[in-house]
């Protein structure tokens, strides 16, 4: 969900150059083609609405409601732990759970500097995700594995709490919301770099 | 996992088929009676083709979301539908095509929806490219691994549908927009965000492939196909496309196909595929007989065109260049085959790719150098190699722990 606003903070365009030698297969800017053919129909915005669910780092898209560990705690014990364990330690699915080494990603000089005998640390939501509302964007539409969108803003919210607490980056009693998501402090924000091309 | 045959298998086989051979041949055929398809009239005509039930080609599956193309057993440069390798991220939708839309809206002066139709009619492109997937290398293989297992989530086909950029110009879009998200309707609704040069360069939403309707497994009823880019920004089942001046940073863009490096920074938007080859043929779980050996296998880069291919029978001391069967096509498997005389020792047999802009494609230590002992499995394209044994058995060689 965009709004035609210019927003400054991750705006990583320019960097991106396509290769010079361009393999027009598949260009087709012919000079035969109209403007417009006129295939197609115009999108109600109720269509448009229905479909658009996506949400941007800096929160454009988050809906209202509200939650906290507190409140994600039950939902995740009885929707995730199944696949993600009981404390996010990871099961069949992925682990979501570990902060270790602090502000560190579990990769690098500095990694490998701290880990000395320990066991490798796995990459998670603590370590490895660069924005909180990506929490949301992807648990509403793909989570629970077995019934995606299913779950109304309210649990989400209260997931996502649960997650970020659990991983040690808001308190318990944070209260998650399209205001206050975008805000919260990811370890893993600064470590990625966009391909030069 | 089965056995390897040996020479001794063949050759008591082969000797079988021969003394068959004999007793059916008293008037003089060279044939068996009961293979002697010269007596009776063959099969009718048939609405839907078949193979021939000799031959049992197969993606091995592995898990609830990946199938191989099984390189060993397939010939020239295009992949049979049904063997284009698969990996979905909640399994496949069943979509009826005549419900289908496609919604393209976001920075674009007519917000528009497309049916199946819609796409159908406006000027048509075609193009033979690879498809992969960014997790394509057994970084664990054993020696009994067959190419599938090393490098089986790459396969190609002649894509057809419209070019991109042709419906960016009906829906108007805008010139501020410098990102796109493209949206599947599978159970995951996967999201990519793809940059505006690449949709306006070779990019297509396409619904057409080797000739018939993509395949469910490939997206049916339309997938965004973007030449030479990483499988995963290829959205299959594509029913969403918002413009914008931003990427949305999804989760398959951030946590997932991301490459951490050995200096700590992770790569992102690591789109483009790096040259690559592999040899299929002779490989695991072949045997071979000294005399004379045609090495086969496919390059490709995302780059362009293949430049050359370089074979090495000695274990990487000196290489030559195969041949490249035409035509070369840039971002697509080229069949490369390079004739090798076996004097029956011990060796090791190896390709090595070069694209048009000089890339070469790396050793397993260059990389491993490069991303570092927790690299992830994404957009890895190693020189690997075959061993051959004395008694012609052909394994994988197997790579010290990553």
């Amino acid at each position: 969900m965009v709004r035609r606003q210019r927003t400054v903070a991750i705006t990583i365009a320019g960097v991106l150059i396509i290769a010079a030698a361009s393999h027009g297969q598949t260009r087709t800017s012919g000079s035969d083609y109209p403007e417009r053919f006129g295939f197609g129909r115009a999108a109600t915005h109720g269509e448009i609405d229905a479909w658009d669910i996506d949400v941007m780092p800096d929160g454009h898209g988050l809906p209202a409601g509200e939650g906290t560990a507190a409140t994600g705690a039950g939902i995740y014990l009885r929707l995730c732990a199944s696949c993600h364990g009981r404390e996010g330690e990871g099961a069949t699915a992925a682990p979501l759970v570990g902060a270790d080494p602090e502000s560190t990603p579990p990769f690098g000089p500095r990694y490998e500097a701290w880990r000395g005998d320990r066991p490798d640390v796995p990459y998670t939501i603590g370590n490895y995700w660069p924005y909180a509302a990506t929490l949301y964007d992807y648990i509403n539409r793909a989570m629970p594995s077995n019934a995606p969108g299913s779950l109304d803003a309210d649990q989400v919210y209260g997931l996502v709490a649960w997650l970020l607490a659990k991983n040690g980056l808001i308190s318990n009693d944070a209260i998650m919301n399209a205001e206050t998501l975008p805000t919260v402090d990811m370890p893993a924000r600064g470590i990625f770099v966009p391909v030069e091309r | 996992m089965t056995q390897p045959l040996t020479r001794r298998d063949l050759l008591s086989r082969a000797a079988g088929t021969v003394g068959a051979a004999v007793i059916g041949s008293s008037k003089g055929s060279a044939q068996t009676q009961s293979n002697d398809t010269t007596k009776s009239p063959g099969g009718p005509p048939t609405e839907l083709g078949l193979r021939s039930p000799h031959e049992r080609l197969l993606r091995p599956t592995s898990g609830s979301n990946v199938s191989r193309t099984p390189h060993q057993d397939l010939f020239g440069s295009i992949t049979p539908s049904d063997l284009h390798y698969e990996r979905h991220h909640a399994g496949v939708p069943e979509i009826d095509p005549v419900g289908y839309q496609l919604l393209v809206h976001g920075m674009v002066e007519r917000p528009t929806i497309f049916t199946l139709d819609d796409l159908k009619r406006f000027p048509a492109v075609s193009r033979i490219a690879f498809l992969e997937c960014s997790g394509n290398y057994g970084r664990n293989a054993g020696p009994d691994s067959k190419p599938e297992q090393i490098c089986g989530l790459t396969s190609q086909s002649e894509w057809t549908g419209v070019a991109l950029s042709t419906l960016l110009r009906e829906v108007g879009a805008s010139s501020d927009a410098t990102w796109l998200v493209a949206e599947g309707q599978d159970a995951a609704v996967m999201t990519r965000s793809v940059p505006m040069e690449k949709a306006w360069n070779d990019a297509m939403v396409a619904y057409g492939q080797n000739g018939e309707p993509i395949r469910p497994a490939q997206g049916y009823p339309a997938r965004l196909f973007l030449p030479g880019w990483e499988g995963n920004a290829n959205v299959k089942w594509l029913r969403r496309i918002e413009l914008a001046d931003r990427p949305f940073m999804t989760r398959e863009e951030t946590s997932k196909y991301t490459d951490p490096l050995a200096d700590g920074t992770a790569r992102q938007f690591s789109f483009v595929f790096d040259a690559r080859s592999i040899i299929t043929k002779p490989a695991y779980p072949e045997t071979i007989e000294p005399g004379w050996v045609e090495i086969r296998g496919i390059a490709w880069s995302g780059r362009g065109t293949i430049a050359r291919v370089e074979i090495s029978s000695d274990g990487g001391r000196s290489w030559t260049n195969a041949r490249l069967q035409e035509p070369v096509l840039p971002k697509a498997h080229v069949r490369f085959r390079h004739l090798w005389n076996w004097d029956g020792t011990n060796t090791e047999i190896m390709s090595r790719a070069v694209d048009e802009t000089g890339y070469v494609q790396p050793s397993r230590d260059a990389l491993r150098a490069a991303r570092g002992r927790r690299a992830r499995g994404y957009h890895l394209n190693p020189v690997t190699a075959w061993t051959i044994r004395p008694d012609g058995r052909v394994f994988y060689k197997e790579e010290p722990p990553w």
